[in-house]
């Protein structure tokens, strides 16, 4: 226990630029994710066909494991965060899609037809009516999406994005019993952390 | 003679994938302020037919006039803000208010906020609700019939000359649509618009129509006042609706 109080007191300012780098990635993650969802959403309602095959070819993306796909992506874009950043915004496009546009078609048709039938235009309805009353939909989307992210990005470290993973990765090939600790804690720590957030915030909406 | 209301030309509907036509070949007019019921049994085309009218689904082949303007080469928003339509699940907006929900077209209109507000409570009076009660509520705080009293309410924001009803009182229990149907004979008489209203509840249709449209398989069997439909039904299908509306007032007569 000694050991780990001061591994902590002499690494602390390593550990929380990991911790800042990491959060870091995930903002921008979820930044572009949610920019390119949005665009992707909407055309979605503009054909619920092209959504359902968006929903699947992401779901397909998904299914590759995240190394495979940073390996796969490293010739084109390098080693680094960028790489790591792509990886994660496609994952995210499902987590996202899958459940906005199926919020989205999940709004009862009679309301749909008595907004169209008054004289909506199409971003009108999506907007005053198919929005709010999806919003539930909107928001575990995008908790799921904050949530793998966190996850994911550890894993990203393996390909020098930086982060909590890379004390975890340091701590394993070195077989740094602190290190191990702090970053695995430091990583699970931060998932359950915002998890909790969103939890606090979905009770209010 | 002056120009009719509504006037469909040779109009036809199919659906895609089906076989036949959910209208088919329909020709009929409609003069300004008359109350048309359309009755039918499900599937004979009474709701394709009058969702033709806003729009909703396009004909395949005919055309359609409003006050004799070929409703396919104006814009369909427009159109539809023109026109008032209710239908038999409400479809009021369950994250509005009833306020809100009544100035939907109002808001769309972009009409001024006093005037709308003016509009609501003067809307809800005219359907017997009372204003300071129901504004601040929402849908889910409603009895089905006076969810219905505001879908009628939010259909009339904006004097729409035509009005549309899909099976308004389907979903409502015998009293409250007794209630309704008085009501609405009474908003009619009051507003001279026109009235197309869809059912498939026979009482209904010959209680509430100056004019009764009978349909089967998307056909009009006939088109006419209720008195002369009682009296010459045109074929084998009407002569059977109106049979089967006096069985049932026999089960009545016993018990009296």
């Amino acid at each position: 226990m000694s050991g780990m109080m001061k591994y902590l007191s002499r690494h602390y300012d390593d550990l929380l630029e990991a911790l800042l780098e990491h959060l870091e990635l995930v903002v921008v993650t979820l930044v572009f994710s949610l920019l390119i969802a949005a665009v992707l959403t909407v055309a979605a309602v503009y054909s619920r066909r092209a959504g359902e095959y968006m929903i699947q070819a992401f779901s397909v993306l998904y299914s590759v494991p995240s190394l495979a796909l940073f390996a796969l992506l490293i010739p084109v874009t390098g080693l680094g965060k960028t790489t790591a950043e792509i990886v994660l915004i496609a994952y995210n496009q499902y987590l996202l899609l899958r459940n906005f546009i199926s919020g989205l078609y999940q709004v009862d048709p009679a309301v749909i037809e008595a907004a169209e039938g008054m004289g909506m235009r199409r971003l009108q309805v999506l907007w005053k009516v198919r929005l709010p009353l999806s919003k539930k939909a909107f928001f575990t989307g995008i908790q799921l999406a904050v949530v793998s992210t966190i996850g994911i990005a550890t894993i990203a470290a393996m390909i020098n994005a930086g982060g909590l993973g890379t004390i975890l990765f340091d701590g394993l090939r070195t077989l740094n019993i602190y290190k191990i600790i702090a970053g695995s804690v430091l990583s699970a720590g931060l998932a359950l952390v915002i998890n909790g957030v969103f939890k606090a915030v979905e009770k209010r909406i | 003679m002056s120009v009719p209301a509504i006037e469909f030309r040779d109009v036809s509907k199919k659906f895609n994938g089906s076989g036949y036509y959910a209208v088919d070949h329909v020709s009929f007019s409609v003069e300004e302020g008359e109350f048309i019921t359309i009755l039918g049994s499900s599937g004979c085309g009474k709701t394709t037919l009058l969702k033709m009218v806003n729009r909703l689904y396009e004909p395949e082949a005919g055309k359609i006039f409003l006050f004799g303007e070929d409703t396919s080469g104006l814009d369909v928003v427009k159109l539809r803000r023109r026109i008032g339509y209710v239908i038999q699940q409400t479809g009021l907006f369950p994250h509005m208010t009833i306020e809100e929900n009544v100035a939907t077209v109002p808001k769309l209109l972009k009409w001024d906020k006093e005037k709308t507000k003016e509009r609501v409570r003067e809307l809800l009076k005219m359907v017997e609700l009372d204003p300071e009660e129901f504004c601040g509520r929402y849908p889910s705080q409603l009895s089905g019939g006076q969810q219905q009293r505001v879908g009628l309410a939010r259909a009339l924001a904006v004097e729409p000359k035509i009005m549309l009803l899909d099976e308004p009182f389907g979903a409502v229990d015998a009293i409250t649509r007794i209630g309704l149907q008085e009501e609405l004979l009474r908003l009619h008489g009051g507003l001279k618009k026109t009235f197309l209203l869809v059912t498939h509840d026979i009482h209904e249709a010959f209680k509430l129509g100056t004019k009764v449209m009978i349909m089967n398989e998307g056909k009009i069997c006939q088109f006419d006042t209720p008195q002369n439909i009682i009296r010459n039904p045109a074929d084998g299908f009407t002569a059977a609706l109106i049979r089967s509306a006096r069985e049932q007032e026999k089960l009545w007569e016993g018990y009296v």
